[in-house]
């Protein structure tokens, strides 16, 4: 390529690193952007009233309150569900048993699971929990729905943050008598919380902002919802049924605030327990 | 001490059940989907659904070529923009930045990753979509507009699996590189990219997958339409976005094609990952 004009290495060095400083400078620019746009012009729309009023006229006047409500609700359900299975599969993984094809299925399934698009775990809801098993459009349905969306996440970081334990622990409590089951309880898994709560924070943050899979399960009913069977509509789907919809620019810039605030502040959580308990050992 | 280690078994027992039902998952997914959307498949050909140009449900007529171009269309144009960006940007903060600029950029970046889909969808509504159609020209709504938003998206992935495996490349290559006088950029390129290169090739698919895969944000910006764009600035319609246009009101044979168009993508994305998932073993392994 640089055959006819060729470049003194230093000036080529030199080009080049420009040319990726503005590239980076592009890239993050970019997403600081719109993170700035949402804040900017969600902020001013947040009131204490906005957080605790349902959605008048469809989202015209009022809050967001009922949104909030279902959306704690779905997260609630997918993650008492995902969490056992989740950690009792990385327990499996990490202390019963040595790598072998079935530990390979186990994680070549987990990782094609991670990779399914939302929106066809929104099918799979809808024919299995809204149309077989009769649970209609509800907080159940979509809390299911997202508990084996966020499956994936809650293994791979349980599985790391167990490896992280040093197997001195193990040794020294094997030494002692114990089982490897009380090894587990006793041992490794206090010593591995800090790292489960992590993938459990972090999965939090996903259900939170997912649309696809949850406007076909859960629904999207406006009102407050009573029982596990009730069709809600979660924030992320307000938001987006606001936005494309057209019915109000200011109250989808505010719901759109609340939305990445929250996301935010558990990313950030998640990004601090993560540097201080799963990098440092490891 | 027997009844302690019968009770051992007795947990390994249920720990493997609840690894095998974790896994179960992907299988009863791949079952419903198929069960539900291969039939009609079959019923009327192959052919007709892969290669025929018309989506017209009413009239019983699925081809779902056009939306097969779409999401390949929109994928290949999100790698343009992410792939560049997401490179330099993983190039420069792991070679030439500052440490310190790299403690801040990395995270900032990564905590990006969990913006929801829909926010980039209504940004790109709010800014991009106008500002394609007032200089551009054509609805705004267009194949442009999806690829820079899916672009955009898929850039934290491809950044922080980029970063991942070029710092995976040992110290000592790079040392041998510049104590034979070679530049910083020259060592870069000859030496630390051909080294990273599975890492950073899966972190590529991935990024494809998730562009492949995304729904909301492409509906807002995509314009939808169900024809086989004839230029960037023509509205597109994704496979995705078929499914979540219609799935509210099908029923019937409709609803079936709806699952039909989710088996393709299912297969699309199985495929990737099945490469992903060996050209990072691959690395792995070195």
């Amino acid at each position: 390529m640089g055959g006819q004009l060729r470049l003194q290495p230093r000036t080529e060095q030199k080009l080049v690193q420009l040319f990726m400083y503005l590239m980076t400078s592009i890239a993050v620019l970019v997403l600081v952007f719109i993170l700035v746009v949402i804040l900017r012009n969600g902020l001013p729309q947040l009131s204490l009233e906005f957080l605790t009023h349902n959605p008048a006229d469809m989202g015209r006047e009022g809050g967001i309150l009922s949104t909030i409500v279902a959306t704690i609700f779905l997260t609630f359900i997918a993650l008492l569900v995902a969490t056992p299975l989740g950690v009792g599969t990385a327990i499996y993984l990490t202390e019963y048993t040595v790598e072998s094809r079935v530990t390979r299925i186990i994680r070549f399934g987990a990782e094609c699971l991670a990779g399914i698009p939302s929106i066809i775990f929104g099918l799979f809801g809808f024919i299995l929990f809204v149309n077989k098993l009769r649970f209609g459009w509800s907080i159940l349905s979509g809390g299911l729905t997202l508990a084996f969306m966020v499956l994936p996440t809650i293994i791979r970081t349980s599985e790391e943050a167990i490896k992280a334990v040093p197997s001195a622990y193990r040794l020294v409590s094997f030494s002692l008598g114990s089982t490897r089951w009380q090894t587990v309880t006793r041992v490794v898994l206090p010593s591995a919380i800090p790292g489960i709560v992590t993938g459990v924070i972090l999965s939090i943050g996903r259900s939170i902002g997912e649309t696809a899979a949850v406007i076909f399960t859960a629904g999207s009913a406006l009102r407050m919802p009573n029982s596990l069977f009730s069709s809600s509509r979660t924030m992320s789907v307000h938001f987006y049924i606001l936005a494309k919809e057209g019915v109000s620019m200011p109250k989808a810039y505010g719901t759109a605030a609340v939305l990445v605030i929250s996301i935010l502040v558990i990313n950030i959580v998640t990004y601090y327990l993560m540097e201080k308990y799963i990098k440092r050992k490891s | 001490m027997t009844k302690l280690e019968k009770n051992d078994r007795l947990v390994k027992l249920s720990l493997l059940v609840i690894a095998l039902s974790a896994i179960s998952v992907l299988a009863i997914i791949t079952v419903f989907i198929f069960e539900q959307g291969t039939p009609i498949m079959f019923r009327y050909g192959l052919k007709s659904f892969l290669l025929g140009q018309d989506w017209y449900p009413s009239e019983k007529s699925f081809g779902l070529l056009p939306m097969i171009v779409g999401s390949l269309m929109v994928t290949l144009g999100a790698l343009l923009i992410g792939v560049p960006l997401g490179l330099a940007s993983a190039i420069f903060l792991t070679e030439f930045s500052h440490r310190r600029l790299t403690r801040i950029l990395k995270p900032v970046i990564e905590l990006l990753a969990g913006i929801p889909s829909v926010v980039y969808g209504f940004i790109g509504l709010m800014f991009l979509v106008p500002f394609i159609r007032n200089n551009f020209g054509g609805p705004g709504l267009s194949v442009l507009a999806a690829s820079l938003i899916l672009g955009i998206m898929i850039l934290p992935t491809v950044i922080s699996i980029a970063i991942d495996s070029i710092r995976a490349v040992p110290d000592s290559y790079r040392e041998g590189s510049i104590a034979l006088g070679a530049t910083r950029w020259q060592t870069v390129r000859m030496v630390v990219l051909p080294a990273a290169r599975s890492g950073i090739i899966a972190g590529i698919i991935l990024g494809m997958g998730r562009a492949i895969g995304e729904t909301m944000a492409v509906i807002m910006v995509a314009g939808n339409a169900a024809d086989i764009p004839g230029s960037i600035l023509a509205p597109v319609r994704t496979l995705t976005s078929n499914i979540a246009l219609e799935m509210a009101y099908a029923s019937g044979e409709h609803r079936e094609a709806l699952f039909a168009t989710g088996v393709i993508l299912f297969v699309i994305i199985m495929i990737l990952n099945t490469i992903a998932n060996v050209t990072s073993t691959r690395q792995r392994k070195k």
